[in-house]
C-alpha cells in the first residue's frame, strides 16, 4: 500500500474524530429524548477556548479540559431554557449556533493567525512498527483514541447499565417514567451536559489537532453533519462509529480528489458529504418501522411534570 | 425553588409584553457586554442604535436591510405555525440570486422593459426549485426538513461559487470569481436619492399585509395553524398535510428567492461568492422574535436591520468586532425563548404542596 | 371474610382540597387483610384523590392514616410501597420500544437480570397471566400490557393492592382471568382495594363496599345483598332514575326495557344510508391494526352499535369512515349511494356524513383555538358557515358556536373561550353540538361520552336519540356495553380489525356481545 494511500486513510481518521464526539455526545441527548440543534455553537465554544486555553498555558491537556467546560457550559444554557423554562428546543438550539457562532468569533479576534503545535501523538513503538497497520492505528493523539473510548463506553452505558436503561426510558415516554417516579429533567439535563461536553470536545479536537490554529466559525457546518449522523445511525453508537468514518471519508476523498487522479471542481467534491447526507436522510426516514422502533419517541416535545 | 405553575389560559397580556422585556434584557446584556470589550457604554449605544438612523443614507440602508429580513420571515413564520421548519431560507435565497442573476446576464446589455419582470420571476421560481427538494423529500419519505434544507443550504453556497468562478464569470474581470456588472435595464430603480432603498421595501411592506389576510382570514391560513397545533385535528378537518407542506416551503422559497434576487439587483448589483451576511439565517431569529405574526415580524426586522447597521457603525467609529452583532442577536432570542414562557407559565415561588 | 383482626389499614377524616373543590371531605375509610373491597363512585366523586393520598402521591390536608394499628405518614410512593402498598393505575406507565423485562426492572427498583426473567415468569404463570419476559412492549395487546402492570405489583409481595378501573380495557373473558387473580390473592391474605363504577362487577367479585359521592363517604353496602338498584342510588344521590340517560354510568344489566325506544316506524326508515361492503384497509403504521372485510350498513333512523375493548380498530374505522384515511376503491364506501371511498373528509361532509372522533383535544378539536374557531375545524364545508370564498366567515362561525352553546348547554366563557378551558364534559357536548346542528345525513361517532360526567352523557345520548328520530343513520363506536344496549337498535362488534355479524340489541345480552368482542365472528361461530 503507498504511502499516499496511507497518509489518506490517516487523514479521514482526523475528519472523522470531530463527528464522532459530536455526534455520540448528540446520540445520548437524542436517546433521552432532546433535539438540540446548536452542535456547531457547541462545538466553536469547545474549539475557540481549548485554543485559547491552549496557547495561554502552553498545554495541549487544559485546552482539551477547556473545550470540555466550554461546551458544558454553553450546554447548561440550552438546557435551562428547554428543561426548564420549557421553551421550543427547535428555537434554542438555532439561537444557541447563531449565539455561538457570533460570541466565539468575538472571544476569537485577538487568536486569528497564532500557530498551536498540535496534539502529541501517543505511540507504542513496537505496536506501530507493525507494517500498514501499525501507523494506521497506532500513531493517534489521545483525542482520536478517546473517541473509541467513548463510544464504546455509551454503548456499553446504554446497553448494560441501570442509569442508562433508565434514559432510554426517559427517551420513549417522559410521562411514564415520571409516574414511575424517575427523574426525567434530572436525567435530561445530564444526557443535555454530557453532549455538550463531547461537542466541546469535538472542538478542540478541530483547533488543537486537525488544523492546530483558530478561524472564525471554522467547525464549517460539522454540527449539522453530526446530527444527521445520529440519524443515520439509527442512534446505535456502533453505527455511528462507522458513519463518522464514512463521512469523514467522503469529505477527505474532495480534498485528495487531485493527487488521487480526480478531476472535477473542488466544490462539486465538497458538495458530498451534504448530498450524501440527503440520501441517507431519505434512505433511513421511508421505512417508518425502523424509525419507530429505535426513534426515541419522545424526541424534540417538551416535558413538563404534571401530577 | 422557583416553580412553573401552568395558567389555564395564555396569558394576553404577555404576549406583547414578553417581547418588550426580552428587548429590554437584550440592551442591559448589551451594556455589560460593551463594559466587558472596554468600550464606553453609552457611546456604544448611540453607535448601535441611534447613530444609524440620523442621517437620510442610514435609513435608507434600514429598509435596504430589513426588507429581506422581512420578507423572508414572514414567509417563514407562516410555514412555523405549520411546524414546517424551514431552515434552508439563506440557500433558496442564494438559488434565487443565481437564477434571477442569470437572467440578467443571459440578457446582458437588452435595454427593454421586461428584463426586471423576468428576473423577479427568475428569483421566485430558483427559491421555490430550492425549497422543492425538502418538500419533496419530506412529503414522499418523510425526511426531516431541518436537516435536508439546511444540507441545501450548504450546496447552493458552493454552486454560487463554483458558478462565479466559472460559466458565470466576467470574462473581462482580471480573473476574479465575480459576475459582469448588470446592465441598466436588470437594476432595481433607487426612488430614494442619496440612499440605496429599493423596491425590495415596499415588496416587504405588501408581504406583511399578505402574510397578516392570509392567516388570519382565509381558510388556507386557518388550515396552516391548525396543522400547526393540532395535526390529527387538521386531517379531521380535510386540511391535507402534504399540501400544508407544500405551500409552506414553496412560500419560504419564494420569499428567500425574492430577496435574493432584490440583493443582486439592488445593492450589490452582480453576482459574487457570498452576496448575503446571512439573511436566511437572521430571517429565522426574526420570525421567533416577531412572534411568528406578520406584524410582529415587521417590527422585529426593524430590530434586527438596525443590530446589523449597529454593528457596522460601531466598527467604523469604535473599533467593535462585527461579531458583536451576532452576539446580539443571539441574545435577543435567547431573552426571548426565556421570558416567552411567561405567556404559558406562571412562576411560583415557595415549596410544592 | 369478618375477622375480629384489626384492619390493615384505616383512614380517618382524610380531607383535601384544590382550588375551588374539595376533593374530599373527611373520609374515612378501613380495608382487613384478606378484604376485596370496592370503591364505589361516579367520575369526580373523589375516588382518585383518596387513593393518591393512600398511595404517597399527594398529601391530604387533613386526617390521619393507620398502618397495621400505627399512625404513618406516606409521603411518596416509595414509602407506600415500603409499607407493602401496591397500585396498578388505570393508565399504564410503560415504554414500547423496551422490553418486558425492562419494563419491569423500571417500575419496580431491580435489575434487569436473568434472575429477574425467571421471576416474572413464574410470578405470572402463578396467578394465570403469562408473559414472556423478552417480548417489547408494543407488541403486546392491551389486557397483556395490564399484566406488566400487576406482576410489577405482585414482585413487591403487596399485603395492600389498589387497582383503579381495571377491567374498561379486558374483554369479558380477560375479566374472569382477572377476578380469579385477585380472589386468589385474598385467600393469600392480600386486601383489594377495588375502584369502579359497574355494579355487575362489585356484586360479582366485592365483600364490601365504601361508597363516595361528592367528596364525602356517604356509606358502605354490602355488594352480595345490596341489588344494583340499591348501589346506584347510593352513589347517584335520591331521585336517580335507571333510564337510559343513567345507564352508562350505573352498568345496569343488559335487557332492561327502561328508555329505549324502537325505531320510528316512519317512511324513511329503512333506507340505507351509509354501507361498506368488504371494505380492506391496511394498517396506516407499523404498530397500528388492518381493517379486514369489514361489511356494515346503516339505515335513516337507526342507530347501530359498535361493541368492542380499545385497541382492535375503533380508530382506524373511524379514520375510514370519516374521510381521513381512503379506502382502496371509491366503492368500499357508498353514502346514499355515491361512492365516496376515495373522498376526504371535507368531500365526505359536504354530502352529509359527519364525525366525533374519540379524542377530543387534538382530535375533534384544537386545544389553543377559541370555541368560534373550532366550529371552523368542520363546519367550514357546510352552510351557514361556509362562504364559497377563500375568505373565512367569523361573524357566521361565532354565531354558530353561540347556538351550540346555548342548545347543549355548554358551560363555558362564551364562544371566544379556548376549547382547553373547558371541562371534559362540556367539550363533548360542543363538539357533539357541532356536528349535529349541522345537519348531517348520516353520523359516525366514537366513545361519545368517555370521560364524561353523568349530566353531559344524559344530554349527549338524548341528542344522539333525538336525531336518529328525525331519520339520521347513526354509528355508534363504544367500549361502553351498557351504553350500547340501552341506546342502539342493532349491535355488531370489533375485533382485531373485523366486525362481527350484527344483531338486533333485544335479541342478545351482555355476555354474548361479549363474547363477540372476544373473536368470535357470530354467537353460532362461538357456539
Amino acid at each position: 500500500m503507498s504511502d499516499v494511500w496511507i497518509l489518506t486513510l490517516l487523514t479521514i481518521v482526523t475528519a472523522a474524530t470531530p463527528l464522532v464526539y459530536a455526534g455520540i455526545g448528540e446520540l445520548v441527548v437524542e436517546r433521552a429524548g432532546v433535539l438540540n440543534l446548536g452542535l456547531e455553537g457547541l462545538m466553536l465554544g469547545g474549539a475557540v477556548a481549548a485554543f485559547a486555553v491552549a496557547h495561554l498555558s502552553g498545554s495541549a491537556t487544559l485546552g482539551i479540559l477547556a473545550g470540555l467546560a466550554a461546551g458544558v457550559l454553553l450546554a447548561t444554557l440550552f438546557a435551562f431554557l428547554t428543561l426548564t423554562l420549557q421553551s421550543s428546543q427547535v428555537a434554542t438550539g438555532l439561537a444557541l449556533t447563531i449565539f455561538g457562532i457570533g460570541l466565539t468569533a468575538l472571544i476569537g479576534q485577538s487568536l486569528v493567525g497564532i500557530a498551536f503545535g498540535g496534539l502529541p501523538q501517543l505511540s507504542v513503538s513496537w505496536l506501530s512498527a507493525i507494517p500498514v497497520f501499525g501507523p494506521l492505528l497506532f500513531e493517534h493523539d489521545i483525542l482520536v483514541y478517546g473517541s473509541f473510548a467513548l463510544v464504546a463506553t455509551v454503548a456499553w452505558f446504554l446497553s448494560r447499565t441501570r442509569a442508562g436503561l433508565v434514559l432510554r426510558a426517559v427517551g420513549d415516554s417522559p410521562e411514564s417514567a415520571h409516574a414511575l417516579g424517575h427523574p426525567v429533567i434530572r436525567v435530561r439535563y445530564a444526557a443535555v451536559l454530557f453532549g455538550g461536553g463531547c461537542a466541546g470536545l469535538g472542538g478542540a479536537y478541530l483547533s488543537l489537532a486537525y488544523t492546530p490554529m483558530w478561524v472564525e466559525n471554522m467547525s464549517g457546518g460539522r454540527g449539522w453533519i453530526a446530527l444527521a449522523l445520529v440519524v443515520f445511525a439509527v442512534w446505535q453508537p456502533g453505527r455511528l462509529l462507522f458513519g463518522a468514518y464514512l463521512f469523514g471519508g467522503i469529505g477527505i476523498l474532495q480534498l485528495h480528489g487531485q493527487a488521487l487522479g480526480l478531476t472535477w471542481p473542488s466544490q462539486l467534491m465538497s458538495m458530498l458529504p451534504y448530498l450524501a447526507t440527503i440520501l441517507v436522510l431519505v434512505l433511513i426516514s421511508r421505512d417508518g418501522g425502523r424509525i419507530r422502533r429505535n426513534a426515541p419517541a419522545s424526541i424534540g416535545r417538551p416535558f413538563h411534570p404534571t401530577l | 425553588m422557583m416553580r412553573l405553575e401552568r395558567r389555564a389560559v395564555p396569558s394576553r397580556v404577555m404576549v406583547w409584553g414578553a417581547p418588550l422585556i426580552a428587548l429590554g434584557l437584550t440592551l442591559l446584556a448589551g451594556c455589560a457586554l460593551f463594559a466587558l470589550l472596554g468600550v464606553p457604554v453609552l457611546a456604544a449605544l448611540h453607535a448601535f442604535f441611534v447613530e444609524p438612523l440620523t442621517s437620510r443614507y442610514g435609513l435608507g440602508e434600514l429598509g435596504v436591510k430589513a426588507a429581506p429580513l422581512v420578507m423572508i420571515a414572514v414567509a417563514l413564520s407562516i410555514g412555523f405555525r405549520a411546524q414546517v421548519w424551514n431552515i434552508g431560507a439563506e440557500g433558496q435565497l442564494i438559488a434565487g440570486a443565481i437564477a434571477g442573476g442569470s437572467v440578467a446576464l443571459a440578457l446582458y446589455e437588452i435595454e427593454a422593459w421586461y428584463v426586471l419582470p423576468a428576473m423577479v420571476l427568475g428569483g421566485l421560481a430558483g427559491g421555490m426549485a430550492w425549497a422543492a427538494v425538502p418538500a419533496f423529500l419530506k412529503v414522499r419519505f418523510n425526511a426531516n426538513e431541518i436537516l435536508t434544507s439546511l444540507m441545501m443550504s450548504y450546496i447552493a453556497v458552493l454552486l454560487l461559487s463554483l458558478l462565479v468562478s466559472g460559466p458565470l464569470r466576467d470574462p473581462d474581470g482580471f480573473n476574479f470569481p465575480e459576475s459582469r456588472l448588470f446592465h441598466d435595464a436588470a437594476l432595481l430603480p433607487r426612488p430614494w436619492s442619496g440612499t440605496r432603498l429599493h423596491a425590495g421595501a415596499a415588496v416587504a411592506l405588501l408581504v406583511v399585509v399578505a402574510g397578516w389576510v392570509l392567516l388570519s382570514r382565509t381558510l388556507l391560513g386557518f388550515a396552516l395553524r391548525v396543522h400547526g397545533q393540532a395535526p390529527r385535528a387538521a386531517r379531521h378537518a380535510g386540511f391535507r398535510a402534504s399540501s400544508l407542506v407544500w405551500f409552506s416551503l414553496l412560500a419560504g422559497g419564494a420569499m428567500a428567492g425574492l430577496a435574493g434576487l432584490f440583493e443582486v439587483a439592488g445593492p450589490i448589483g452582480q453576482l459574487l461568492p457570498s452576496i448575503s451576511p446571512g439573511y436566511g439565517f437572521t430571517a429565522i431569529i426574526v420570525a421567533f422574535v416577531g412572534r411568528l405574526h406578520p406584524v410582529g415580524v415587521l417590527f422585529a426586522g426593524l430590530i434586527m436591520a438596525l443590530s446589523y447597521l449597529g454593528g457596522e457603525s460601531a466598527q467604523i467609529t469604535l473599533g467593535l468586532p462585527l461579531a458583536v452583532t451576532g452576539v446580539f442577536q443571539g441574545m435577543l432570542l435567547f431573552f426571548l425563548l426565556a421570558t416567552d414562557v411567561l405567556i404559558r407559565y406562571r412562576v411560583r415561588t415557595g415549596t410544592r404542596t | 371474610m369478618q375477622s375480629a383482626s384489626p384492619p390493615l389499614m384505616r383512614l380517618t377524616g382524610i380531607t383535601k382540597a384544590y382550588p375551588g373543590v374539595l376533593a374530599n371531605d373527611a373520609v374515612d375509610l378501613s380495608i382487613r387483610a384478606g378484604e376485596i373491597q370496592a370503591l364505589l363512585g361516579e367520575n369526580g366523586a373523589g375516588k382518585s384523590t383518596l387513593v393518591k393520598v393512600m398511595y404517597g402521591l399527594l398529601q391530604a390536608d387533613a386526617g390521619s392514616v393507620h398502618w397495621d394499628g400505627e399512625a404513618v405518614t406516606i409521603g411518596s410512593p416509595a414509602r407506600a410501597r415500603q409499607l407493602g402498598i401496591a397500585m396498578v393505575f388505570q393508565h399504564f406507565s410503560l415504554f414500547d420500544a423496551l422490553s418486558v423485562l425492562e419494563n419491569v426492572a423500571l417500575g419496580t427498583g431491580l435489575d434487569a437480570d436473568a434472575e429477574l426473567a425467571e421471576r416474572i415468569v413464574s410470578v405470572s404463570e402463578r396467578y394465570g397471566l403469562p408473559l414472556d419476559p423478552n417480548r417489547s412492549v408494543y407488541t403486546l395487546s392491551v389486557g397483556e400490557r395490564q399484566r406488566i402492570e400487576i406482576v410489577r405489583c405482585l414482585l413487591q409481595e403487596p399485603r395492600l393492592l389498589i387497582m383503579d378501573e381495571p377491567t374498561s380495557v379486558l374483554t369479558p373473558v380477560e375479566v374472569d382471568t382477572l377476578f380469579e387473580t385477585l380472589a386468589r390473592l385474598a385467600a393469600e391474605g392480600v386486601a383489594i382495594l377495588y375502584i369502579s363504577h359497574k355494579l355487575g362487577e362489585i356484586r360479582a367479585l366485592c365483600h364490601s363496599a365504601t361508597i363516595l359521592r361528592g367528596g364525602r363517604r356517604v356509606a358502605d353496602a354490602d355488594p352480595a345483598r345490596a341489588s344494583a338498584d340499591d348501589l346506584a342510588r347510593l352513589m347517584m344521590g335520591d331521585g336517580v332514575q335507571l333510564g337510559a340517560a343513567g345507564a352508562g354510568v350505573l352498568g345496569t344489566p343488559a335487557n332492561a326495557s327502561t328508555g329505549r325506544q324502537a325505531p320510528c316506524p316512519s317512511d324513511a326508515a329503512g333506507t340505507v344510508r351509509l354501507s361498506t361492503s368488504g371494505l380492506d384497509l391496511a394498517a396506516g403504521a407499523p404498530d397500528a391494526l388492518a381493517l379486514r372485510d369489514i361489511t356494515l350498513s346503516i339505515a335513516a333512523g337507526e342507530l347501530v352499535g359498535i361493541a368492542g375493548v380499545a385497541g382492535n380498530g375503533q380508530d382506524e374505522l373511524l379514520a375510514a369512515l370519516a374521510g381521513e384515511r381512503r379506502a382502496p376503491n371509491a366503492e368500499d364506501v357508498l353514502l346514499d349511494g355515491t361512492a365516496i371511498g376515495r373522498s376526504g373528509p371535507g368531500e365526505r361532509r359536504r354530502l352529509g356524513l359527519c364525525s366525533v372522533p374519540e379524542e377530543r383535544l387534538g382530535h375533534g378539536a384544537v386545544p389553543e383555538l377559541s370555541l368560534s374557531e373550532n366550529v371552523l375545524l368542520t363546519a367550514h364545508h357546510r352552510a351557514p358557515v361556509a362562504r364559497g370564498g377563500p375568505l373565512l366567515d367569523r361573524r357566521a362561525a361565532k354565531a354558530f358556536a353561540q347556538r351550540i352553546i346555548e342548545e347543549f348547554d355548554v358551560r363555558c366563557d362564551g364562544p371566544d373561550s379556548v376549547a382547553s378551558s373547558l371541562s371534559g364534559g362540556n367539550l363533548q357536548k360542543f363538539i357533539v353540538g357541532r356536528e349535529i346542528l349541522q345537519a348531517p345525513g348520516v353520523l359516525v361517532i366514537s366513545q361519545p361520552t368517555w370521560g364524561v360526567d353523568a349530566g353531559a352523557a344524559a344530554t349527549i345520548h338524548r341528542a344522539l336519540r333525538a336525531l336518529a328520530a328525525d331519520g339520521v343513520a347513526v354509528l355508534l363506536i363504544s367500549q361502553d356495553l351498557d351504553e350500547l344496549m340501552a341506546l342502539c337498535d342493532r349491535i355488531g362488534a370489533l375485533c382485531a380489525g373485523r366486525l362481527s355479524t350484527f344483531y338486533a340489541t333485544a335479541d342478545v345480552d351482555v355476555r354474548q356481545v361479549g363474547l363477540l368482542m372476544g373473536g368470535a365472528a357470530s354467537l353460532e361461530a362461538a357456539a
